[in-house]
């Protein structure tokens, strides 16, 4: 078990590391690499909700407000400072995230998901309609913001954004883990399991999931903040459904159960999405839509379960051996 | 002596079912009560409505003198009432020292997220509850595998890790084999005991009724029929025709 886990923690270091290095090597792979990790951040977000079984086809409304609101923020300022729009991006968020929180935790799995989705299209259709404020569906341009105070080139800021990024996926990665290890993460699960239980230890399963979507809102704001600073630009299409769809794809496809599986598949579904969007334009909805069937059928866990049944493999051979 | 639970002219229907009607009953402090009644007589029903999982068309509960009517579940669980199930209620995936953790969890307000759960301090004390209730072996065990009578066991665990002033038990020790019964409530008696907690526990077993109980009611068709000590009740003709059977 401790053994185990000194793996993983070794394994995701060292592939850490491997991403760290990526865009020195290849320069052209950090602008992928971090839209993937801000992606994984969102999807992150996703997981959490999934502890409770609860599935939101909405989530992409918040990397929406995330980045809308880091950008009117930033633009308001002049462009204002990165830390200032990060914090902007992910308090509007967690604003968001707790009135439209407080409705939708009353409701549970079908309801739950398409309570979510009718939020996210109502605010999809404000950003396209209130064009004088939003820019309707062409969007906003988003502007660099400084780094306390220095004006950056756009070479330096997105190798800080970058390093940025990753260093929040890794830390936020072990916080939302910790989080799902203490008796509140756990609740989580327990919400899904058994709400009269919870209730009768006098535990609200509404407050539970309400900590959950607030935490799920934040991190897809993050998620979106950086989002809209690597594209520089912030479109409606940021909230649409198909992206919302996506992120739970991405959760499955990592494997719901983990925080590193966000990572993995959101690193796994853009480099796929970007190879097989180059190389076969026409189909590449199809590949991943297959790659997709086959982690369902013979993969349920996801991509992470298939790594940890290989771990678990490895040691229990290495042990029957004398 | 003022009673700890009062529950007054209670009354609730399930369409042309009466389940409580006219329920008068109250509770002294320390004491162990057993209900028993037919199938269908309604004492499930007087733990939904005493615990907030139902609440009644008519009459107030009182515990301390409080009015509880109408409160959700977990608002008077943490006055202190806990129940057990009798359909036990468990977090099928997680293993059993897990679900006690999550009460203890309850119970203390552990609820700083970055603090693993198996490093709660109650750990020890959650144990030493299986052992008591003699499902520790079981501990790391996932729920969803166990059998009937060791989750209702469970169940019980869970309630109590709550450490409650007041305990309704529906029937606690149905589907556990009549070998362990005794040596189980016990355990379970000298443990409610030791902590000065009052007692409900619904019961088929007249066995049982006699040994661990100061005082019996019994409910027939949303009534309570009679209330005495178990020597007058099991001697009483009427129940001994309709719930005893013989
Ligand atoms: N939630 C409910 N909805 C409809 N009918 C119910 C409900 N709860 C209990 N009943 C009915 O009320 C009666 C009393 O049930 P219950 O309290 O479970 O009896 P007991 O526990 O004494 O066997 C039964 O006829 C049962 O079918
Ligand atoms: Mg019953």
């Amino acid at each position: 078990m401790t053994q185990l886990s000194w793996l993983h923690r070794t394994v995701i270091l060292a592939l850490a590391l491997g991403v760290a290095v990526m865009p020195t090597l290849y320069p052209w792979s950090q602008v992928l690499l971090t839209l993937a990790l801000a992606k994984g951040l969102a999807v992150l977000g996703v997981v959490v909700l999934l502890q409770a079984g609860q599935v939101s086809f909405g989530h992409a409304m918040f990397v929406a407000i995330g980045a809308y609101s880091a950008t009117f923020l930033g633009r308001a300022l002049g462009g204002g400072d990165l830390v200032v729009v990060l914090l902007g991006g992910v308090l509007t968020s967690v604003a968001f995230g707790l009135v439209i929180g407080v409705f939708v935790v009353r409701y549970r799995y079908i309801f739950f998901g398409m309570l979510n989705l009718a939020f996210s299209m109502v605010l999809f259709s404000l950003l396209e309609k209130f064009f004088h404020i939003t820019g309707g569906s062409d969007g906003l341009r988003v502007l660099r913001p400084t780094l306390f105070g220095q004006s950056l080139d756009r070479a330096t800021f997105e190798g800080i954004l970058f390093y940025l990024t990753l260093a929040l996926a890794l830390g936020l990665g072990w916080l939302v883990h910790r989080y799902l290890q203490s008796p509140l993460g756990q609740a989580l699960s327990a919400v899904k399991s058994n709400e009269t239980r919870l209730e009768y230890l006098g535990v609200s399963a509404r407050h539970v999931l309400l900590v959950g979507y607030v935490v799920s809102a934040a991190l897809c704001g993050l998620g979106g903040v950086i989002i809209g600073l690597v594209q520089g630009l912030v479109t409606p299409e940021l909230g649409y459904w198909v992206r919302s769809g996506e992120l739970v794809f991405i959760a499955i496809l990592g494997g719901a159960s983990n925080v590193t599986g966000a990572f993995a598949g959101a690193l796994v579904f853009e480099v796929v999405r970007t190879y097989a969007a180059a190389f076969a334009a026409n189909i590449w909805q199809m590949i991943l839509g297959g790659v997709l069937l086959l982690i369902v059928l013979f993969a349920p866990g996801g991509l992470i379960a298939l790594y940890g049944n290989s771990v678990k493999k490895l040691f229990a051979r290495t042990r029957t051996e004398p | 002596m003022s009673p700890l639970l009062r529950v007054e002219d209670v009354h609730i229907r399930f369409g042309g079912v009466v389940a409580a009607d006219g329920v008068y009953l109250d509770l002294e402090p320390g004491e162990s009560l057993a209900i028993i009644g037919p199938n269908g007589a309604g004492k499930t029903t007087f733990l939904n409505i005493c615990t907030g999982y139902l609440k009644p068309t008519a009459g107030r509960v009182l515990f301390e003198g409080n009015d509880i009517t109408g409160q959700p579940p977990r608002a008077i669980v943490r006055l202190g009432i806990a129940r057990a199930f009798q359909i036990p209620q468990l977090f099928l995936e997680h293993s059993v020292l897990d679900n006690m953790l999550i009460a203890a969890a309850a119970r203390t307000r552990a609820w700083n997220p970055f603090r693993a759960m198996v490093a709660l301090p109650e750990r020890a004390e959650m144990i030493g509850l299986l052992r008591q209730l003699g499902v520790a072996d079981t501990a790391e065990q996932r729920v969803d595998g166990l059998p009937e009578g060791v989750r209702k066991l469970v169940d019980v665990a869970l309630a109590l890790a709550l450490k409650p002033r007041l305990l309704l038990l529906d029937e606690p020790t149905s589907g556990v084999s009549s070998s362990e019964k005794f040596q189980i409530m016990d355990a379970l008696v000298q443990a409610l005991k030791n902590q000065a907690v009052t007692s409900v526990f619904v019961e088929h077993d007249m066995e049982m009724v006699s040994r661990y109980a100061h005082r019996v009611a019994v409910w027939n068709g949303g009534r309570v029929q009679m209330v005495g000590t178990p020597a007058d009740v099991l001697a009483d003709a009427d129940v001994r025709r309709d719930v005893v059977g013989i």
